[in-house]
């Protein structure tokens, strides 16, 4: 162990070492949405031109943090949770300690992790920015995740509490056949975190960057060999206590920044929302930035259009597959699922998820209080200079009410709030390797390899290093995806998690007849479906759209100048980057070698969910199994009982 | 994994676990229903009924900001009444079926 420990440090040390020497990328060009844990906020990834217009007048502005102020905090959470680690790593011994805590967190703790582990940097950031730039859509927005968990508490988590183990693969295979539906199982459980984690940690290298104007590289390195050391010192009693207190210190920074907000609008919610209407910089982003109209329409009241929706939501039917993605989704998600079998029995399942509906729901709704309050102090277009996806907006609130820039007010709040950030995304991380190395380690490794015949020790032992290579790829995966389109990422595994994992779960807990084929074909289709979808999807990069865009601009300017007009300098250049542009990408096509995307919506979801349950049905009918047939009694009861749930624990 | 202690097609036909699971059933499906509907029925309201959206109810606060804060107040609603009928109804008649099987 002490060996993995100077290997870890050894590690940041080289890296760290070797991303010094690249030079430092401009911070001006991040343009991503942090963290992401939401799918597709679609204008975050490519900002509508007007907002970029706003932008062309300011220098390359950024959020000013007070190093030795941020970097202190920053220590201090480093530090507070790895005294967590080592107390972890004590008793950490058999394979249940370490994936599931031995079932020993309690309802309330389950509850408070489980919204650390849900609610990433997105949420914390992009939730709040995306109502600052585009007002109530981004409010809409977040109904979704909690959707998601009333499927969860309803449906899923306490016939799974009951039924499970340590994985998605020992619940599918309690009446089916092992291997196949352990190896499919894997397999979707690794696709769906690896497309969450490679969104996390582009969008964790991101935001570190931006907030503490250190490499990308370095960023991705330090958060990963952080996230390392977590999962595979301290299994899932480190990451439960790493969720917890970023739960707690989201919420804290939540209700302090919306008390400052709500304090400025005399504590009064209709001065507060009166304030929105009547704020001139809303109503002037509202009309030139969003609706791009030159001349004020007579009688349009463009404050008010900000708390009306469709700013940012444009396709309902895209809304209406996203919203299904969200509300099955939720529950497909592995990372999720593996924080239900860490409570001992179903009722601590139960109180685990009401708990967190309640503080996701609790944080959700100050979000608006964040987003707005930020719109009227800061205003839309100071935060769209910063970042084009608005994620800068709660740390400027921040700075703002504690004082302005400059101030120690101003700088403490700030740091806090970036500290609050940086442990959102450690959070986040580590319960998506911990349930990726689960997959790996426990289903393939132990039951298909070695057919289950693992002791306990070597058992530890592999997880132990599945987990330090899934950490050790991520960092690789993140340093390498860091041009990638991480919304894209984002929605594909939530309709991967949609689409392969839920209507097979659902089907084995309540389907008599269904079988070993169904799984397979459920998992295989919904999944297939889901990717293949999202890659024809218009999140693809398509050149010959950029092109077209391009030539617009060539056009529009070179119409200027043939007019006799001198352009101005930056006009000049925006000329010549557009024939640039044009010239590189006229003859592109997509990654699939598409001119345009196939299939038209952003989310999957409405296609490849029924796909999915098709396929399953489909699959389980062509080929009957007596035996799981027969056995569906055992996990029925089982499931509504929790009668054999401490045998199942036990081996 | 299969035990072989328990009958359980056995305890699947005893009207203790019939009346369990088909309470359960109603409950559980019938308020996700529920939630689900009024969830997509804010997302194709807010994208085809713009108008009634923007409808301000008291001052500023118009009928979209309440629709989206009625799904919170839905779903900690839900949250409430399922954690009282589970722990009154649905773990009595569990507790009762275990101790019966014994």
């Amino acid at each position: 162990m002490k060996r993995l420990v100077i290997c870890a440090l050894a590690a940041v040390l080289l890296g760290g070492g070797a991303a010094g020497a690249e030079p430092a990328k401009p911070v001006s060009a991040v343009a991503t949405p942090a963290g992401a844990g939401a799918p597709a906020p679609s204008a975050t990834a490519v900002a509508p031109p007007a907002v970029r217009g706003a932008v062309k007048d300011a220098a390359p502005a950024k959020v000013k943090t007070n190093k030795a102020i941020t970097l202190s905090m920053f220590a201090l959470i480093i530090l507070a949770t790895l005294g967590i680690v080592v107390r972890a790593a004590k008793k950490t011994q058999t394979v249940a300690d370490y994936y599931t805590a031995g079932g020993g967190i309690s309802g309330i703790q389950n509850g408070w992790a489980i919204t650390g582990d849900v609610v990433s940097a997105a949420s914390f950031l992009g939730m709040s920015g995306l109502i600052s730039l585009y007002g109530i859509d981004g409010f809409m927005y977040s109904t979704g995740p909690i959707l998601g968990f009333v499927t969860i508490l309803l449906l899923m988590a306490e016939p799974l509490r009951n039924a499970g183990k340590y994985t998605m693969g020992d619940i599918l295979c309690f009446r089916a056949s092992p291997k196949p539906v352990r190896a499919a199982a894997a397999i979707s459980t690794v696709a769906v975190s690896t497309f969450y984690l490679l969104a996390q940690m582009v969008g964790a290298g991101k935001l570190m960057q931006l907030l503490l104007d250190i490499p990308y590289k370095v960023s991705v390195i330090g958060v990963g060999t952080l996230l390392i050391i977590y999962v595979v010192f301290g299994g899932m009693k480190a990451t439960t206590w790493v969720q917890i207190i970023k739960a707690a210190l989201l919420l804290t920074a939540a209700v302090l920044l919306s008390l400052l907000v709500a304090l400025k609008a005399g504590l009064n919610p209709l001065r507060f929302f009166a304030d929105v209407v009547n704020n001139a910089a809303i109503q002037d982003h509202v009309r030139m930035g969003v609706l791009k109209h030159p001349l004020p329409e007579p009688g349009f009241d463009y404050g008010k259009r900000f708390l009306q929706p469709g700013l940012f939501l444009k396709n309902p039917l895209d809304q209406v597959s996203l919203g299904l993605a969200w509300v099955l989704g939720a529950a497909g998600l592995p990372h999720i699922m593996m924080r239900f079998f860490t409570v001992p029995n179903a009722k601590e399942a139960r109180k685990s998820i009401r708990i967190a509906v309640f503080l996701m729901g609790a944080f959700f709704i100050l979000t608006t209080f964040l987003g707005f309050g930020a719109a009227i102090h800061i205003t839309p277009q100071k935060i769209a200079a910063m970042d084009k996806g608005g994620n800068m907006a709660t740390l400027l609130l921040a700075q703002y009410l504690g004082g302005g820039e400059g101030s120690i007010g101003g700088d403490l709040f700030l740091a806090f709030v970036c500290a609050v950030a940086f442990a959102t995304i450690l959070a986040v991380v580590s319960g998506l390797v911990l349930a990726a190395s689960a997959a790996i380690a426990h289903d393939i490794y132990v039951n298909i390899i070695k057919d289950g015949k693992a002791n306990q020790k070597e058992q530890v032992v592999t997880a132990r290093i599945t987990s330090l290579v899934v950490g050790a790829l991520a960092i690789g995966m993140g340093i390498a995806a860091e041009k990638e389109n991480i919304v894209a990422l984002v929605a594909l595994a939530f309709a991967v998690a949609a689409s392969g994992n839920f209507p097979v779960i659902m089907l084995s807990l309540f389907w008599r007849k269904f079988n070993t084929a169904g799984i397979v074909a459920g998992i295989v289709v919904g999944t297939v479906a889901a990717i293949g979808l999202v890659l024809v999807s218009p999140n693809m990069t398509y050149p010959k759209k950029i092109a077209a865009d391009a030539k617009k601009v060539v056009e529009t300017l070179e119409k200027k100048q043939a007019a006799g007009e001198v352009l101005a300098e930056k006009d000049l250049k925006a000329l010549e980057k557009a024939r640039s542009d044009y010239a590189k990408n006229k003859d592109g096509t997509s990654i699939m070698g598409l001119d345009a995307p196939l299939f038209p919506l952003k989310n999957p979801g409405i296609v490849s969910v029924p796909l999915g349950f098709l396929a399953a049905v489909i699959g389980c009918l062509a080929f009957r199994d007596r035996r799981a047939e027969d056995m569906f009694d055992e996990i029925y009861v089982r499931q509504n009982t929790g009668i054999g749930i401490a045998k199942a624990i036990e081996h | 994994m299969a035990e072989t202690k328990h009958d359980w097609a056995e305890i699947a036909r005893n009207p203790r676990f019939v009346e369990l699971h088909r309470k359960k059933i109603v409950f559980l499906y019938g308020w996700w229903a529920l939630s689900a509907g009024c969830y997509f029925l804010l997302l194709l309201g807010a994208g085809y009924t713009p108008g009634l959206f923007g409808v301000e109810v008291i001052g500023n606060i118009n009928v979209g900001y309440l629709f989206a804060l009625a799904q919170f107040v839905i779903t900690f609603g839900i949250a409430i009444h399922y954690g009282r009928v589970a722990d009154r109804d649905f773990d009595r008649l569990t507790k009762e079926l275990v101790k019966q099987i014994g």
